[in-house]
């Protein structure tokens, strides 16, 4: 499998201009410290551990290094188990609260309560965030996306 | 299934591949979190790692991110709790007495605590002293004597899975000065070995799962108090006596009937157990017989078949009133006839 893999992708890269996208994850922890004048400040730390508690904040750099415009363009992040879903930017992301099988805005997601009747889905009930772009990303073109979660 | 990319996570992924899995498939790169009370478990990864797809004139893409990855650290955190529902009743000089405790580790990962007591607290009015901290070894939430575990401080300090919890029993000897109504008030307090201070305080590379251990909200260490009340009772017997003699007159002659009524009130915060009253037939009288009453209603000779009793050797009435609280009343009457 692996060496057809290989065999594919170098067939692949031998035949045109291709969209190449580079998608760099990163993750910073929101601590509130006081600062000199006792007032509470927020500070976004690269975490090296956590605790469970503790605000995440995920941002995804991507940008277009390739010679061709990325057309359809979809992200998809699950989300990590042991992280409950704090809630997006205002940036058009949809959600999935059944691990990636039906997407739609929050409010419009239901799960089964623990009566068996549907309920109305919750920001710790989500399983993956995805974006989708309307528009081609352009080459050298990228941005970047953000969402917060929790440590469960 | 495995990934179709193995390349190192850690570098941004540039690599060119046509899509043949459904990108769901792609993702599922989770590590096991036990879902606890508490929160994750200590030493847990918590890895992300996004995908992209599109299309390019050469087909359809998908490509995934790196992948950031986070250690969760074990948060120190402790909660004890006084499982008894009041005060415990107790009487001057009682030894091992019993208060319930039960400590929790309401962190997120292994952790040993140590306890103590203290019975020296201020706000009561009696020290217990302290005899010894059992660790309710079989479970049963009942202190058993010679069957649960005497806890010696650095020994045996019980060691609690994240969310576990064991009964601490704390016995004590009531001071035998206490008087009745009095309050003394035992501590008991659980503390993480690994370490306490204020909460953030961390404890590099002694957490579980070799990540950090961190002081939670609780500071990593946590008291509560079981209180003793000492209950005592005490019975007042009131004795008065009426005479008919044998004209319907008062008189106390050859042949008059006194009546004895003998009113028992017990006082106190709390209850006198198997209660007897008892009187003697005066000298130079008689008993009549079948003439004993409780609160009005008659009462046999015999012994046995009610409270009260007539013991002719003796010349002694007996009335058993059981187990009287504070505050009843009971009214034994009998007769006897002057000789």
């Amino acid at each position: 499998m692996k060496y057809f893999l290989a065999f594919l992708a170098l067939v692949l890269s031998g035949t045109a201009a291709w969209a190449d996208v580079r998608l760099t994850s990163n993750v910073l922890v929101e601590r509130i410290v006081k600062d000199v004048g006792g007032n509470d400040t927020v500070v976004l730390e690269e975490p090296k551990v956590v605790t469970p508690g503790d605000r995440l904040v995920f941002t995804l750099d991507y940008k277009n290094m390739g010679t061709e415009p990325a057309e359809d363009f979809v992200i998809t992040n699950p989300i990590p188990e042991a992280v409950s879903y704090a809630g997006g930017e205002a940036d058009g992301s949809v959600v999935s609260v059944d691990g990636g099988t039906t997407w739609g805005a929050l409010a419009s997601l239901t799960v089964a309560g623990t009566d068996g009747q549907p309920r109305a889905a919750q920001p710790s009930d989500v399983t993956h965030v995805r974006w989708t772009f309307p528009q081609p990303i352009p080459v050298g073109s990228g941005g970047k996306l953000t969402f917060r979660g929790t440590v469960k | 299934m495995q990934p179709l990319n193995c390349r190192d996570a850690a570098s941004a992924a540039t690599l060119r591949l046509k899509h043949i899995l459904a990108a769901g498939t792609l993702l599922t790169a989770f590590h096991a979190a036990p879902a606890l009370a508490q929160g994750t478990a200590a030493g847990t990864l918590i890895d992300n790692k996004a995908t992209a797809t599109f299309d390019t004139p050469g087909g359809e893409q998908t490509i995934e991110s790196n992948t950031v990855s986070l250690t969760v650290d074990e948060l120190l955190n402790v909660t004890v709790a006084s499982s008894d529902s009041g005060d415990v009743s107790v009487t001057p000089g009682a030894t091992s007495r019993i208060l319930r405790f039960l400590v929790t580790n309401s962190g997120n990962g292994e952790e040993a605590f140590t306890l103590s007591a203290n019975g020296t607290v201020g706000g009561d009015d009696f020290n217990p002293a302290i005899t010894s901290i059992v660790l309710d070894s079989n479970n049963n939430g009942t202190y058993d004597a010679g069957v649960d575990t005497v806890y010696t401080a650095g020994s045996n300090d019980p060691v609690l899975a994240a969310d576990g919890s064991i009964r601490v029993f704390v016995l004590a000897t009531i001071p035998a000065g206490a008087t009745d109504g009095q309050k003394g008030i035992v501590e008991l307090t659980a503390t993480a070995k690994t370490g306490t201070g204020a909460p953030g305080t961390t404890f590099a590379g002694q957490g579980q799962g070799g990540g950090n251990a961190v002081v939670g909200a609780t500071t990593a260490t946590a008291t509560d108090d079981g209180r003793f009340a000492v209950n005592l009772a005490t019975a007042n017997i009131a004795k008065s006596a009426s005479v008919v003699d044998p004209f319907n007159g008062t008189t106390l002659v050859p042949g008059s009937t006194i009546t004895y009524t003998l009113t028992t009130t017990v006082s106190g915060s709390g209850s006198l157990t198997n209660l007897r009253v008892a009187d003697v037939v005066p000298t130079g009288t008689t008993y009549v017989a079948q003439s004993i009453t409780l609160n009005g209603a008659a009462l046999t000779d015999a012994s046995g078949d009610d409270a009260g009793t007539y013991t002719s050797a003796s010349k002694t009435v007996g009335v058993s009133l059981g187990n009287v609280a504070s505050g009843a009343t009971h009214v034994v009457a009998f007769k006897v006839k002057v000789d």
